[in-house]
C-alpha cells in the first residue's frame, strides 16, 4: 500500500481524484436523462448542487477537526452538534406544533440553528480552557457526554409529544441526500464561501497545527485564538451540512480517513482538496450507482453511514488509521 | 538575556515553580539540574510561553513572554520538548521545514530552502532527508528535532531533557551538538539534564533547581562540589578532577 | 495507559477500609429496601382501593413486584458489568455503553427478530450475547492496536465503535422496517414489565455472583498483563471470563428491559472514590448501589410527570451524563 502510493506524486493524486469527481458529476447529470434537457439540468443540477456543498463541508470540517485534535479517528459530528440539531428541531416541534414548525421560514431556522451551535462550541471550548491548559480530548468527550444529555432530553420531549406531530419530526431528523432542501441553497453557498474565505487566510497555520499545541506556538501560532476560530468554522460547516441533509457521522470520518491514506504527503494543500473530491465521488458516484445500477430505494445516507462505518473499523483493527 | 522574575506556577495548592527570579546571560549554554518534581521542565515551559505563569514576568531580550506577539518570540526563542509525538505522517525535510514557518509562514524563499538544508546536513541527516520521521531510529528521530529547532535560527534555543531515552554514543554526540550551537553560532542554549556529569562537562553555567525554587548558579566549578550537590540532590558523593572537568561519583 | 487517577495502595489501613466498607453496606442496604418499598407502592392504580378485594393483591404481585425486582437485578447486574468492563480495559470512564457493548446486543436482537423471530426470548438473548462478546473483544482489540497516549482516548474510541455498530443496526432495521424495535431494545423502559417477562434478569444476577467469587482476579487484572502474569494468573482466561460476564449481563438487560446507561460507569466511580477499587470488598457495595440507584431513577420517572411516565433510560441519561460530567471535570491529573 504505502510501495503503491508513494509512486505517484500528491499532485498526481489530486488529478486522479478530480477526475473521478467531475466523471461522478457527469454521470450524475446525464445518465438515463429522459426528456427535456432544460428541466433535468435545472432539476438535477439542484440536487448536484446540494450534494457539492455537502460534500465540500464535511469533508473540511473532519479533516480540520482531525487536525486540530492530533487524531485521525474523531469526526466533528460526535462532539453533540447531531445531538443538538435534534434537540433543536424537538424543541421547535414542541414549542410551536408541527404546522408551526413547518411554516417557520427554513432560512430563519437556518440562521437560528447555526448560530445555537456555533454558540455551543465556543461556550463548551472557552469554559473547558479558560483556566490551565487543558486537553482537546476531555472537550470532545465532555462534548459527546452532552450530546447524550441532548438526545436524552430530546427523547424526553419526544415522548410527550403528539403521535402525528412526531412523525412530522422524525421526518426532518433523518439524513436524506436525495431530498436536498432547495431553499437554503443559496444562504448555504454563502456560509460556505465566508468559510472558505476566513480558511484560506489560515491556510498556512494547518500544517504547523497538526505537530501539536505546543510546536505550533513554539513557531509562532497563536494556537487558542485559530483553533477557537477553526472551530466556530467547523460549526457553521457542519450547520450547512445538517441543515440541507440531516445528521451524518461516518460519511466525513470515510472520506477523511481515506484521503489520508492515499495522499503520500501530509501537507493539507494536497490532503484538503483530495479529501472534497473523495466526498464527491462518494456522494454523487454513489447516489447515481443506487439509482441507475441497482434501482435500489434505500436512503444514501443510511449505505454510506454504513459503509463508511465497516471500513472505518477495518482501518482501525488493520491499525492504519491513527 | 532572559530574565526570568518572581514566576509562580501551581496546581492546587502546591506551588510547582515558587517565586524564581534569575538573569540567563546571552550566549553559552546553560544547565538547568535538580531532583525530579523540582520544576525544571515547568520553568522551561513557561519561559517559552507553553504554559501560562500564575505570577511574575518572564522577559527575552525585553519582551514579556506573556504578551508579545507569538511569531515575533518565535523568531526570538524556540523549543524543543521531550516528548514529540505527531500524527502527521511527516519527512525529515518536512519536519524541519517548519523551522522557517515565523518567517515564511509556509511558503519557502529561496533563503529558507538553503537553511533547511543546511541545517539537515549539520545534524548528518542528509542522507535520510526523505525518510518518514516513523522509519527512524531514536537517535536520528532526535536530530531531526534538533534541526528543526536549528531550522528555525533563534537567538535563544531551549531543550527539555534532550537526551531522554539516547544510548551512549547518541547522548554524547547530542550533547556536542548543542555545545557547538553555542561557540560556532553565538546561540543562547539553555539545557535541561538530568546526567549532572554531562552538565559538569559540556556547561559554561549550571543552575540548580529544588522544591521549586532556584537553589544555586554558578559556573560548573562553583557547582559541582560534595556539599553542593548534598543540598541539591540530598545523595553524598565525591567529585573526582579528570583532566579539566570535574567528574561526580555518586554510585558509591 | 494509566488510570485517571493514581490507583489508592489496596494495603494501606485495610481494617479501616474494611470497616468503611461495612459501615457505607449498613446504611446502603435499608436506603435501598426503603426505595424498593417506595417503588412497589408508586405506580397509577391505586393500592388502597382494595387489597382486601384482591386487585390490589393482583397488581402487587403482578407488576409492582416483579418491576421492583427487574430494577434492582438490572441495576446490579449494570454496575458490577461496568465495574469488570473498566478492569479489562484499564481505564475509569469504559461501560457497556461507552464500549460498543450495548450497541452489538442490540445489533444481535435485530438479527434473531429478522432471521428467527420463533426463538424463544431465551434463545434470542443468547444470539445477542454472543455478539455483545464479539463487538466487546473487537473493542479490545482496537486498544491494543491504536496509540493510546490519554486516558480519555478509550471511551472516545468505544463510544465512536458503538456509533458504527448503531450505523450497520440502522441500515438492518432500515432495511426490514424495524426501527421502533431498536429504540425499544437501547433506552430502559421498565414500564412493560410483568410477571413471566422479566425473569431472565435473574441470570445478569447469576452472573453477579460469579463475579464476586471471582472478584480477586479482576482486581490483578486491572493493574496490568505483566503484574498479572508475574502473581501467576492466566491472563486470556480471566479476560475471557470477564468478557462473558459483561456480554451476558448486557444483553439480558438489553432483551428485557432495554439498555439503562452510564450505570455502570458512575456506580463504580463514586465507590472507588469512598472505598478503593479492592473487588473483593467493594463489589457487594458497587451492586448494592446500582440497584438503588436505577429504583430512585425509576422512582423520579414515575412522579415527573405522573400518570404518564419518563423511561429510566432516560432519566440515567440525563443524571448519568451530568454526574460523568462531574467526574471528568473534578479529576486532578490532566492527562494531555
Amino acid at each position: 500500500m504505502q510501495a503503491d502510493t508513494r509512486r505517484i506524486s500528491p499532485a498526481g493524486m489530486l488529478l486522479v481524484t478530480a477526475a473521478l469527481a467531475l466523471l461522478s458529476m457527469l454521470a450524475f447529470m446525464t445518465l438515463g436523462a429522459k426528456g427535456s434537457w432544460a428541466f433535468i439540468l435545472s432539476f438535477r443540477g439542484t440536487k448536484l448542487a446540494g450534494m457539492i456543498l455537502v460534500a465540500y463541508a464535511i469533508a473540511v470540517s473532519t479533516i480540520l477537526f482531525q487536525t486540530i485534535s492530533g487524531n485521525r479517528i474523531l469526526t466533528p459530528s460526535i462532539i453533540g452538534f447531531d445531538a443538538m440539531y435534534a434537540l433543536l428541531q424537538t424543541v421547535m416541534v414542541f414549542a410551536l406544533g408541527a404546522a408551526g414548525a413547518n411554516a417557520v421560514d427554513p432560512r430563519l431556522q437556518f440562521v437560528i440553528e447555526t448560530a445555537a451551535m456555533v454558540g455551543f462550541s465556543v461556550l463548551l471550548f472557552r469554559a473547558l480552557f479558560s483556566g490551565a491548559t487543558r486537553s482537546l480530548h476531555l472537550l470532545m468527550l465532555v462534548g459527546i457526554i452532552l450530546g447524550g444529555l441532548f438526545r436524552s432530553l430530546s427523547s424526553f420531549l419526544q415522548r410527550i409529544l403528539d403521535p402525528n406531530e412526531f412523525v412530522v419530526l422524525q421526518d426532518r431528523l433523518f439524513a436524506s441526500f436525495n431530498t436536498v432542501n432547495a431553499d437554503l441553497l443559496g444562504i448555504s453557498a454563502v456560509a460556505v464561501v465566508a468559510v472558505t474565505f476566513i480558511l484560506w487566510r489560515l491556510f498556512p497555520t494547518f500544517d504547523v497545527l497538526s505537530l501539536g499545541r505546543e510546536s505550533a506556538i513554539g513557531l509562532g501560532v497563536d494556537h487558542h485564538r485559530t483553533v477557537t476560530i477553526l472551530l466556530v468554522l467547523i460549526a457553521v460547516l457542519v450547520s450547512v451540512s445538517t441543515a440541507l441533509v440531516g445528521p451524518v457521522t461516518f460519511f466525513g470520518l470515510l472520506v477523511a480517513s481515506l484521503a489520508w491514506q492515499i495522499t503520500p504527503t501530509a501537507s493539507h494543500r494536497f490532503v484538503l482538496p483530495i479529501a472534497v473530491c473523495l466526498a464527491i465521488v462518494t456522494l454523487v458516484g454513489g447516489q447515481v450507482i443506487l439509482e441507475r445500477l441497482f434501482a435500489f430505494n434505500t436512503a444514501l445516507s443510511i449505505v454510506i453511514e454504513f459503509v463508511g462505518g465497516l471500513v472505518f473499523i477495518f482501518l482501525l483493527v488493520r491499525g492504519s488509521a491513527r | 538575556m532572559i530574565e526570568i522574575r518572581d514566576v509562580t506556577k501551581s496546581y492546587g495548592s502546591s506551588a510547582v515553580v515558587d517565586r524564581v527570579s534569575m538573569t540567563l546571560p546571552a550566549g553559552g549554554l546553560t544547565s538547568i539540574i535538580g531532583p525530579n518534581g523540582a520544576g525544571k521542565s515547568t520553568l522551561l515551559s513557561i519561559v517559552s510561553r507553553l504554559m501560562p505563569m500564575d505570577g511574575g514576568q518572564v522577559l527575552v531580550d525585553g519582551l514579556d513572554v506573556s504578551t508579545t506577539a507569538g511569531d515575533v518570540l518565535a523568531r526570538r526563542l524556540s523549543i524543543m520538548r521531550q516528548d514529540n509525538h505527531i500524527t502527521a505522517r511527516l519527512s525529515v525535510r518536512d519536519l524541519v521545514s517548519f523551522g522557517r514557518y515565523p518567517y515564511s509562514k509556509g511558503r519557502l524563499t529561496a533563503d529558507d530552502v538553503e537553511h533547511i538544508a543546511r541545517s539537515i546536513t549539520y545534524v548528518g541527516l542528509g542522507a535520510f532527508e526523505h525518510r518518514f520521521l516513523d522509519e527512524l531510529s531514536g537517535g536520528q528521530r532526535q536530530r531531526a528535532f534538533i534541526a528543526m529547532v536549528l531550522c528555525q535560527d533563534t537567538d535563544y534555543m531551549l531543550f527539555d531533557e534532550p537526551l531522554n531515552n539516547l544510548d551512549m554514543k547518541h547522548a554524547v554526540e547530542t550533547m556536542k551538538l548543542l555545545r557547538r550551537l553555542a561557540d560556532d553560532f553565538g546561540k543562547t542554549v539553555v539545557v535541561v539534564l538530568h546526567d549532572i556529569n554531562f552538565a559538569s562537562t559540556y556547561s559554561d553555567r549550571i543552575v540548580a533547581m529544588r522544591d521549586g525554587r532556584l537553589a544555586f548558579e554558578g559556573t560548573p566549578e562553583d557547582m559541582i562540589e560534595p556539599a553542593r550537590l548534598q543540598a541539591i540532590f540530598d545523595v553524598d558523593c565525591r567529585v573526582h578532577a579528570v583532566g579539566d572537568t570535574r567528574l561526580v561519583n555518586y554510585f558509591e | 495507559m494509566a488510570t485517571s487517577r493514581p490507583r489508592k495502595a489496596i494495603h494501606r489501613s485495610t481494617g479501616a477500609r474494611k470497616d468503611r466498607t461495612m459501615k457505607s453496606l449498613l446504611i446502603a442496604v435499608p436506603v435501598i429496601l426503603l426505595l424498593a418499598v417506595v417503588s412497589v407502592l408508586t405506580g397509577v392504580g391505586s393500592l388502597a382501593s382494595g387489597l382486601d378485594g384482591g386487585r390490589g393483591w393482583l397488581l402487587i404481585v403482578e407488576s409492582r413486584v416483579p418491576r421492583t425486582l427487574a430494577l434492582m437485578l438490572a441495576g446490579t447486574g449494570l454496575a458490577v458489568a461496568g465495574t469488570i468492563m473498566q478492569m479489562l480495559a484499564r481505564n475509569r470512564f469504559v461501560e457497556p455503553s461507552t464500549a460498543g457493548t450495548a450497541e452489538s446486543a442490540a445489533l444481535g436482537m435485530l438479527m434473531t427478530m429478522i432471521f428467527a423471530p420463533t426463538l424463544p426470548v431465551a434463545g434470542k438473548m443468547a444470539v445477542a450475547a454472543l455478539t455483545a462478546l464479539a463487538g466487546t473483544a473487537l473493542f479490545l482489540k482496537i486498544l491494543r492496536q491504536i496509540p493510546l497516549r490519554s486516558v480519555l482516548m478509550v471511551p472516545l474510541v468505544g463510544i465512536m465503535l458503538g456509533g458504527v455498530i448503531s450505523a450497520v443496526t440502522t441500515f438492518v432495521a432500515y432495511r426490514y422496517d424495524m426501527m421502533q424495535s431498536m429504540g425499544t431494545w437501547m433506552s430502559g423502559d421498565f414500564s412493560g414489565v410483568l410477571r413471566g417477562r422479566y425473569e431472565l434478569l435473574w441470570i445478569a444476577f447469576a452472573l453477579t455472583l460469579i463475579a464476586y467469587v471471582t472478584a480477586a482476579r479482576f482486581t490483578v487484572i486491572g493493574m496490568g498483563e505483566d503484574i498479572a502474569r508475574n502473581v501467576g494468573l492466566d491472563y486470556n482466561k480471566v479476560v475471557t471470563l470477564g468478557l462473558c460476564i459483561v456480554s451476558m449481563v448486557t444483553a439480558t438487560v438489553v432483551a428485557t428491559v432495554g439498555m439503562v446507561p452510564f450505570l455502570g460507569l458512575i456506580v463504580p466511580n463514586i465507590i472507588s472514590l469512598v472505598v478503593g477499587d479492592n473487588l473483593r470488598r467493594t463489589l457487594p457495595l458497587i451492586a448494592a448501589t446500582g440497584a438503588g440507584l436505577v429504583l430512585a431513577c425509576d422512582i423520579v420517572g414515575r412522579m415527573i410527570i405522573a400518570p404518564y411516565e419518563i423511561p429510566v433510560g432516560t432519566v440515567m441519561g440525563v443524571i448519568g451524563s451530568v454526574v460523568f460530567l462531574y467526574l471528568l471535570l473534578s479529576r486532578r491529573t490532566h492527562a494531555s
